[in-house]
């Protein structure tokens, strides 16, 4: 049988994904680190970036750059339209409702102070509860934390199991009438679990209590409906999800921000200010105080723009597939116990080496050109769960393909041996 | 990957497999925790300082292979050294791990620690190699509260 050449440089995967293709979008994959080509496996801690978010911010920067609302020169109204169409973009992507849904925050843990100080704060009495669950990243359970010790609240925590999976049966004791906020993880940045958000969210509102949702490992491997969801707010940052640092994203439903204190003052975020007083401006405004990251939105609607134009419905399936391979390529590896083995998992593949510290073990593969992340992730909740110090973690993106899974065995094979001695 | 092998020395790996004075030390006067944020990274140092004099010393905790072998010959090199001494030669050996890697190191006053030579082309390792060191310091100089690398 005759091959054609394109077909054997570049191998498809069988919904026809060029990953190939997808990876020359991406300057930095191109790249060598230590004299090998650059294996990037850490995207859990953030993404890298696609040439059309880059020239998005270059061009803006080269040609459009303004102050927004301010202006009523050209340049400034074309600016502001600019980033008035990202808030539109973002809303569309995650089917918010109305744009004034979506407020332009530096990131997941801003979004998550902001919710924590302007709308839970506020109603918080003594002997309130706050339900987290047992695999929170730091920033969903420190801002928490700030709040409820200042009005003498508390937190409680839903559990896991040993695979990290959330405990659902304990949660409707969980929830009740001191509980003033649900706030949960969409996907495990520590052990890639994928929780039931819908049920989550039904369990709550069923008694009355909002949920915010931290989708800072969920928005880049997958579609978000926050309607479907039906959470009350939902946060993420752009840098994970192929956009920029310095910008992400609060979804609130619009009747929770209607009735919420701003968060900083400022700039921007008022209708008219007397030195006796201020009336604020409505959402998203009232959020979002002094200049924003302009580029920063623009160039995360790009983002969005170019995840759309490959489409969810071909890059789901090479992620799991990818998931799946690097599941049992690092299983069959003696001495590997993978952390997090919930049946339902995005993008994070976190183990740890019989006899090799994770830190150890991110030295050695560094030395291979591959980045992974070794510690807590900040998550120590976690980790004191199942009982260990730090995982490594290998996160995986849609550029990935199978040779950097094989080149992350090959390097941890390489570093049980230069520990066997 | 000679860098690796600098790093990972025998001697590295071995204190590391099998660390001396491991464990709680009884009867210790002071102990002190060194924590390292970044990876997680803990230790525990105990002493018996009579004194002038570091009687006995321990360490315990969970850590990479640096921090482990670099607490376990610490151990070994300060027991019954007075405090002055030891102090001196936590000095020297900051200063050895955070020097230029490409200058050879100065065996003769290192002895033994010299191994460590390796973190300094690892400059995100170094301060798994000075942990301990920063927690024996807090311990003999009577600050028995946990120490940090930040
Ligand atoms: C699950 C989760 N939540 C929150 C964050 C914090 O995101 P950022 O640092 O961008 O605010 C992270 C980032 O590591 C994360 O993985």
């Amino acid at each position: 049988m005759k091959r054609s050449p394109a077909v054997a440089e570049r191998p498809a995967t069988r919904s026809g994904f060029d990953v190939e293709a997808v990876r020359r979008d991406f300057p930095i994959l191109q790249t060598n680190v230590r004299g090998k080509p650059l294996v990037y496996l850490d995207s859990g801690a953030t993404s890298q970036k696609p040439q059309a978010v880059i020239d998005t911010i270059s061009r803006f920067y080269e040609a459009e750059n303004a102050n927004i609302h301010r202006g009523v020169y050209y340049l400034s109204e074309r600016a502001t339209l600019a980033h008035e169409a990202a808030r539109v973009r973002i809303q569309r992507a995650l089917n918010a409702r109305d744009p004034g849904e979506i407020i332009f925050v530096r990131g997941t843990t801003e979004a998550i102070n902001l919710v924590a100080y302007s709308f839970v704060r506020p109603a918080l009495r003594p002997g309130d509860e706050i339900l987290v669950s047992a695999m929170e990243h730091h920033s969903n359970i420190v801002p928490w934390q700030l709040v409820a010790g200042e009005q003498g609240a508390r937190i409680r925590v839903i559990p896991m199991n040993d695979r990290g999976e959330l405990l659902m049966d304990e949660l409707p004791a969980l929830i009740g009438p001191k509980t003033s906020m649900v706030a949960v993880t969409h996907v495990s940045n520590a052990l890639g679990t994928v929780n039931p958000i819908e049920e989550i969210v039904a369990m709550a509102h069923a008694r009355g209590v909002p949920v915010l949702v931290d989708g800072a490992q969920a928005v880049p491997h997958g579609p978000v409906d926050v309607q479907r969801l039906g959470c009350d707010f939902y946060a993420f940052s752009g840098h994970k999800a192929f956009g920029p640092t310095g910008i992400g994203v609060l979804y609130g439903r619009a009747e929770r921000l209607a009735g919420m204190q701003p968060f900083q003052g400022g700039g921007d975020m008022i209708r008219s200010v007397t030195f006796e007083h201020t009336e604020y401006a409505d959402p998203p405004a009232r959020f979002e105080a002094g200049t924003p990251d302009i580029s920063g939105a623009i160039g995360l609607a790009a983002a969005f723009d170019y995840v759309e134009s490959i489409g969810w419905d071909v890059l789901k399936p090479h992620e799991a597939d990818l998931m799946q391979y690097a599941t049992g390529v690092l299983e069959a590896i003696p001495g590997v116990r993978l952390i997090g083995t919930a049946g339902h998992k995005a993008a994070v593949v976190s183990f740890v080496l019989d006899g090799v510290h994770p830190h150890d073990l991110g030295t050695i593969l560094d030395q291979e050109g591959v980045a992974i992340r070794a510690g807590h992730h900040c998550a120590q909740p976690v980790m004191d769960r199942f009982g260990i110090p730090a995982t490594a973690r290998a996160s995986l993106a849609f550029y990935n393909n199978r040779q950097d899974v094989d080149a992350l065995a090959a390097a941890v094979t390489r570093a049980r041996k230069v520990f066997a001695g | 990957m000679t860098d690796l092998a600098d790093l990972y020395q025998q001697v590295i790996l071995d204190h590391n497999r099998n660390p001396r004075n491991f464990g709680p030390l009884a009867g210790a006067t002071c102990q002190a925790q060194g924590h390292n944020p970044l990876c997680g990274d803990r230790v525990t140092v105990f002493a018996r300082v009579s004194g002038p004099t570091i009687e006995e010393v321990a360490f315990q905790g969970s850590g990479c292979a640096i921090s482990k072998a670099a607490a376990s010959m610490m151990t070994t090199l300060v027991k019954g050294r007075s405090v002055a001494e030891v102090e001196a030669l936590a000095t020297r050996f900051h200063s050895m791990v955070t020097s230029d890697p490409n200058v050879p190191v100065e065996a003769a006053d290192l002895g033994k620690l010299a191994a460590f030579a390796g973190v300094r082309a690892f400059p995100t390792r170094v301060k798994c190699a000075t942990l301990p060191w920063h927690a024996l310091r807090a311990v003999i100089r009577g600050a028995g509260e946990p120490v940090s690398t930040e």
